[in-house]
């Protein structure tokens, strides 16, 4: 009896794992398969912006300064042992470009904008404002759901090279008016080691699809929650568990596809 | 008038074996109208028949048809949880029901592509409960939002309409605050604002009175009357305060149960004997509708042995 209640559960998961995957899909397509409306929706994008990307500028500039300083300082004190930490510019750069940058904005972005997506769609949805739309013959998904998915694709991959060139300012810092390295080589070594293709293509395009992911998370979760208190809250952890799951998943499912 | 009720029926004992013996068990329906009623029937706006919904295994309602006047206000009351607010959004084509049909001015509302369901709402409004303001936008742009959205008016004239709407709710003043600088009965009056800014032939409330204080209450059923008057506009309103509406409703409907337990006039409402209803207007804590939730024997489980 016990062994069959557990695999009851087990395809019962499954089945909602499916069908939540579904929903999710049909939200999306709906937002997005839509004729643009160039006069209505460019200020509700502006404003999606702003609120989703500009509003996280801080924590992602702060961020990146300290990971690129502490990176240097790891990296100049293993460096200095060999003689060459005079390629900690490249190390810092390289390790932000990769991997740091895009991951780390992402699992930012997810905890700063996605969880208040999440948030505000559930406090729309219970406050039944969503339900008011539909009413007033205007689509929600049209009106609410694709500014915010557009929003955070466009403000995550510029997040992620604000991250990166103020992480690589941190390095020089460090390395360069702390430990002494010469200004000129720092400079000269990263700007040859750093690629076009390989390494500031590769970092906005891992950056574009944790984008797509942690939005997409964040507007499901909000827009199919339980439109109450304790729903809200379960579905802001659920967007913040969910897309920092995926983003570490899918970067190394990227790293492999890139550099692997 | 007739009367087909059996009160000996409701007697508490007999009522649950009574419902799992006979699955048919039918709780007959008072039927008021008169024929000088059926006479002069006006044409119905909304017409819903044999409506069947459920959520999951539970039924909300089965079996149930009712006519909503134009012009009139009809008012729809019953007790809390038994989907008084979904009927509603079936109406307004939020949810689809499992069997039957809502007709809105003729057209099937639940058949109708998602186009022509738009075209449809354009001409209702819903008053939802919490109002349902739109909290990232003062009380002007959400009252103007419909109006942005669906007429192509210039701005000047936009703000005419909506100070207009205002003005009507006796919130002209506020029209720059945000809605969290509103009281819950100003909320709810700025929502009716928006709620008309579009001239909608028939406005749905839900539960417009509740939790409001006296005085806001007093203006709410004051603006209700008022607009179905002047706009002769066609209201619906789901509510349980009934001494509000009952006085507001030209015509009104009991649900509980998942049926319609009775229908007519204030008047007739007032003086039925019906004791399912009179439960409900008068207030008592017991009768048909039990106290109690249903439960095993009392006895057994306090003094049973647990396993």
């Amino acid at each position: 009896m016990h062994m069959i209640d557990s695999i009851t559960a087990l395809g019962a998961r499954a089945i909602n794992l499916v069908r939540g995957m579904g929903q999710a899909g049909i939200m999306l397509w709906g937002a997005l398969v839509q004729v643009p409306r160039v006069k209505k929706g460019t200020p509700l994008l502006i404003k999606q912006i702003y609120v989703v990307g500009v509003q996280s500028m801080i924590i992602v500039v702060v961020s990146g300064l300290f990971i690129g300083m502490v990176l240097a300082l790891q990296g100049y004190t293993i460096l200095v042992d060999f003689g060459t930490e005079q390629s900690l510019g490249p190390l810092v750069a390289l390790s932000l470009l990769r991997e740091l940058g895009p991951v780390v904005t992402a699992l930012l972005f997810a905890g700063r904008a996605g969880s208040a997506l999440t948030a505000e769609l559930g406090l729309m949805k219970s406050t039944e404002q969503l339900s008011s739309l539909e009413m007033m013959a205007v689509d929600p998904l049209r009106q609410v759901i694709a500014p915010r998915f557009w929003a955070g694709l466009i403000s995550m991959p510029l997040l992620s090279l604000m991250f990166v060139a103020v992480g690589v300012y941190g390095g020089y810092l460090v390395g360069v008016s702390w430990k002494g390295i010469d200004d000129g080589a720092f400079w000269s070594i990263l700007q040859a080691a750093v690629e076009w293709r390989q390494d500031i293509v590769n970092c906005l395009i891992k950056s574009v699809v944790f984008a797509w992911v942690v939005t997409w998370i964040s507007l499901y979760r909000g827009y199919h929650s339980t439109p109450n208190p304790e729903g809200i809250s379960r579905a802001t952890t659920q967007t913040v568990v969910q897309s920092s799951l995926a983003v570490l998943a899918l970067d190394f499912l990227l790293t492999a596809l890139m550099f692997g | 008038m007739q009367l087909s009720w059996d009160e000996r029926e409701w007697n508490h004992s007999s009522r649950a074996t009574l419902q799992k013996s006979d699955a048919n068990f039918k709780i007959p329906v008072q039927d008021f109208q008169t024929d000088s009623d059926m006479s002069q029937e006006q044409t119905a706006l909304v017409e819903v028949n044999n409506l069947r919904f459920s959520r999951g295994s539970r039924v909300i309602y089965d079996d149930i048809s009712l006519k909503i006047p134009k012009g009139k206000v009809t008012a729809i009351m019953g007790p809390s949880g038994i989907g008084k607010t979904t009927l509603l959004k079936l109406i307004g084509g939020q949810l689809t029901p499992d069997k039957g049909e809502v007709l809105f001015d003729g057209q099937n509302i639940h058949k109708l592509s998602r186009n022509a369901l738009f075209e449809a709402r354009k001409r209702m409004s819903m008053l939802f409960q919490s109002g349902a303001l739109f909290t990232d936008m003062n009380v002007f742009d959400n009252v103007a939002f419909a109006l942005r959205e669906h007429s192509e008016l210039p701005e000047a004239i936009i703000r005419r309409i909506v100070l207009m709407k205002l003005q009507a709710v006796g919130l002209r003043g506020a029209a720059q605050l945000m809605p969290s600088e509103l009281s819950g009965g100003m909320q709810r009056r700025a929502a009716l604002a928006r709620a008309i800014a579009l001239e909608p032939e028939m406005v749905l409330y839900d539960e417009p009175f509740t939790g409001q204080d006296p005085i806001s209450m007093g203006v709410l059923v004051k603006l209700i009357k008022d607009l179905s008057d002047a706009l002769s506009l066609t209201s619906v309103v789901v509510s349980h305060d009934v001494s509000e509406v009952l006085s507001i409703a030209d015509y009104v409907y009991v649900i509980a149960e998942q049926r319609i337990i009775a229908h007519g006039t204030p008047q007739q409402l007032r003086q039925s004997d019906n004791p399912q209803l009179r439960q409900f207007i008068d207030g008592e804590p017991d009768g048909p509708v039990p106290f109690h939730f249903p439960a095993d024997a009392y006895k057994e489980e306090l003094l049973g042995a647990h396993d």
